[in-house]
């Protein structure tokens, strides 16, 4: 049976650690000389962006491509034509092509839900509006545990735009899940509804919680969202200024945290803004890595999707 | 949402990794603990001979017991002629040519020794040669790691019914099989003792599908 990789609650416990430890021997590939495998040869893989990137797009083409899959790249950024209609075209299509998997990208939350009941092959979720990114959830999740060492009991903050965060929102289904403990700092505006019944704690207060983190996520504000130019940004904090001495990542506020935290950002990022350009650069900070660490965990995650009869993770159609 | 469920007690490896088929109980045993040390012991003898006094040589197991099986060889080597030869892991899951006949298999750990397999007298071990296809998993898996010398094969218990050309060029001991039946290794480091164990034709097809 195939199976989709829409929400990281789609993953169990055993599912994390089954992606996570693959991704580990899947890591070495990137250190060779030849830095391919023939797993899936034969099989075609399509990338369906329907809204920018550049980390999560080049980063499944690699993924797919070491192991040999072919790979079609769609951008399909700027369509006017109304959404269900053209994603079921499309998918439509796709399915006429024979591809096995597709990775999607839309700036509506659940389009990939959809798209997975109209279409056999395996559905990837790489970003739905502001509800999942389950593959940067995983690899945030690797590389906490390749630089701490573990994850249970692991103390997250994840700092920022919470309510537009489809990152926040992956990343605390998956850490729950995987037994750390997460809390959420923003301003009250920026939480979405509803916040309190998922499973993490919430603080208004940056200072105080920071001494008592191991990893510290920062989220970029996705001003972009806040209306069709970002012109109702205001609505939501009243200056970049103000934001960012209450809520961004600078120096001081780095040196108050233990000796062994990290501090991680899924990029873009803005500088100056959420993190400051030491933070970025400094010692502690993994957002080189992640990016990395993003190659390995997509290769992992395609090859449990397809490598097989069936797939080993996921949820079903 | 809901708490964090507790850890599985079944390790997610464990959940994926390949059954041993059949039940060792009801098998007869081949080779005991003393003969697995001597046929194991002979079998460094001859690679010292082989490959001229083991210069140049790296050991690389097929996991999991091909693995134990290459440490011990080195170990050996090391004893007879007070000489170092590097052992390792290839994992060749990646490479098997039945992936797509079942459920993706974790992954076991591929490990290289730090010089690298480039003009080295690489040394493919095995525990069972069977139908060979592990063999060619194997020669594919080694070929995008580097350009060694030249590759040759170790393995414990040589069962027949090849269905590729392959030999090897160690064997630890032939055993004459039927297709209905199944070999067992057993090695301490991995089951507690050491054994080869011969056994009934139960569960059959699942180790015929192993290449």
């Amino acid at each position: 049976m195939k199976r989709h990789l829409l929400s990281a609650a789609d993953l169990s416990y055993d599912d994390a650690i089954l992606v996570l430890d693959t991704a580990e021997e899947l890591a070495q590939v990137s250190e060779r000389t030849i830095k391919k495998l023939p797993t899936l040869r034969g099989r075609t893989v399509v990338n369906l962006f329907f809204e920018d990137s550049t980390r999560t797009r080049t980063s499944f083409e690699l993924a797919a491509k070491r192991l040999s899959a072919d790979v079609i790249t769609f951008s399909a950024k700027g369509s006017s034509v109304s959404k269900g209609e053209t994603l079921k075209d499309t998918a439509l299509t796709l399915e006429a092509m024979g591809s096995d998997a597709v990775v999607v990208r839309h700036s509506w939350s659940g389009a990939p839900a959809n798209l997975a009941r109209w279409i056999r092959g395996s559905v990837v979720n790489a970003g739905d509006g502001t509800h999942e990114h389950p593959t940067q959830a995983l690899l945030d999740a690797y590389t906490m545990r390749r630089r701490l060492g573990r994850l249970e009991g692991l103390r997250v903050t994840i700092v920022g735009d919470i309510l537009h965060s489809r990152v926040a929102r992956s990343n605390v289904l998956l850490l729950s899940t995987l037994g750390a403990d997460v809390t959420l700092v923003a301003p009250p505006t920026l939480l979405p509804v509803g916040v309190g019944s998922w499973p993490a704690q919430v603080s208004y207060d940056l200072d105080a919680v920071l001494p008592k983190s191991d990893v510290v996520m920062m989220l970029r504000v996705q001003r972009e969202r806040m209306g069709p130019t970002g012109e109702q940004a205001a609505a939501y904090f009243p200056s970049a200024r103000e934001y960012s001495r209450r809520y961004g990542l600078d120096v001081r506020r780095v040196a108050t945290l233990a000796d062994e935290a990290i501090v991680m950002h899924p990029g873009p990022m803005v500088r100056g803004m959420e993190i400051a350009p030491e933070v970025a650069d400094g010692v502690r900070s993994t957002i080189v890595e992640q990016v990395a660490n993003g190659v390995s965990v997509r290769m992992a995650v395609l090859y449990l999707l397809l490598g097989g009869s069936d797939s080993a993770i996921g949820s079903p159609s | 949402m809901t708490a964090a469920p507790p850890p599985s007690p079944v390790p997610a490896r464990a959940r994926l990794a390949r059954p041993v088929s059949g039940d060792p109980a009801a098998a007869r045993p081949v080779l005991s603990s003393a003969d697995v040390a001597r046929v194991i012991d002979r079998m460094a003898h001859e690679l010292l001979e082989k490959t001229r006094g083991g210069d140049e040589v790296v050991l690389l197991g097929i996991p999991t017991r091909g693995t134990t099986l290459a440490r011990r060889l080195a170990a050996r080597v090391h004893a007879f002629a007070g000489l170092t030869v590097p052992s390792g892991s290839l994992d060749i899951t990646l490479y098997r040519d039945d992936l797509r006949l079942k459920s993706p298999r974790a992954l076991e750990s591929t490990d290289v020794p730090a010089g690298g397999v480039d003009g080295a007298l690489v040394v493919l071990v095995d525990d069972v040669l069977f139908s060979g296809r592990s063999v060619r998993a194997a020669l594919d898996a080694l070929a995008d790691l580097g350009r060694p010398r030249a590759v040759q094969l170790a393995v414990l218990v040589d069962r027949g019914h090849r269905e590729l050309p392959i030999r090897a060029d160690y064997v630890g001991k032939n055993i004459p099989t039927s297709l209905q039946e199944t070999v067992h290794v057993l090695l301490a480091e991995d089951d507690g003792r050491d054994a080869v164990l011969l056994g009934p034709a139960d569960a059959v097809r699942e180790d015929r599908a192993r290449p």
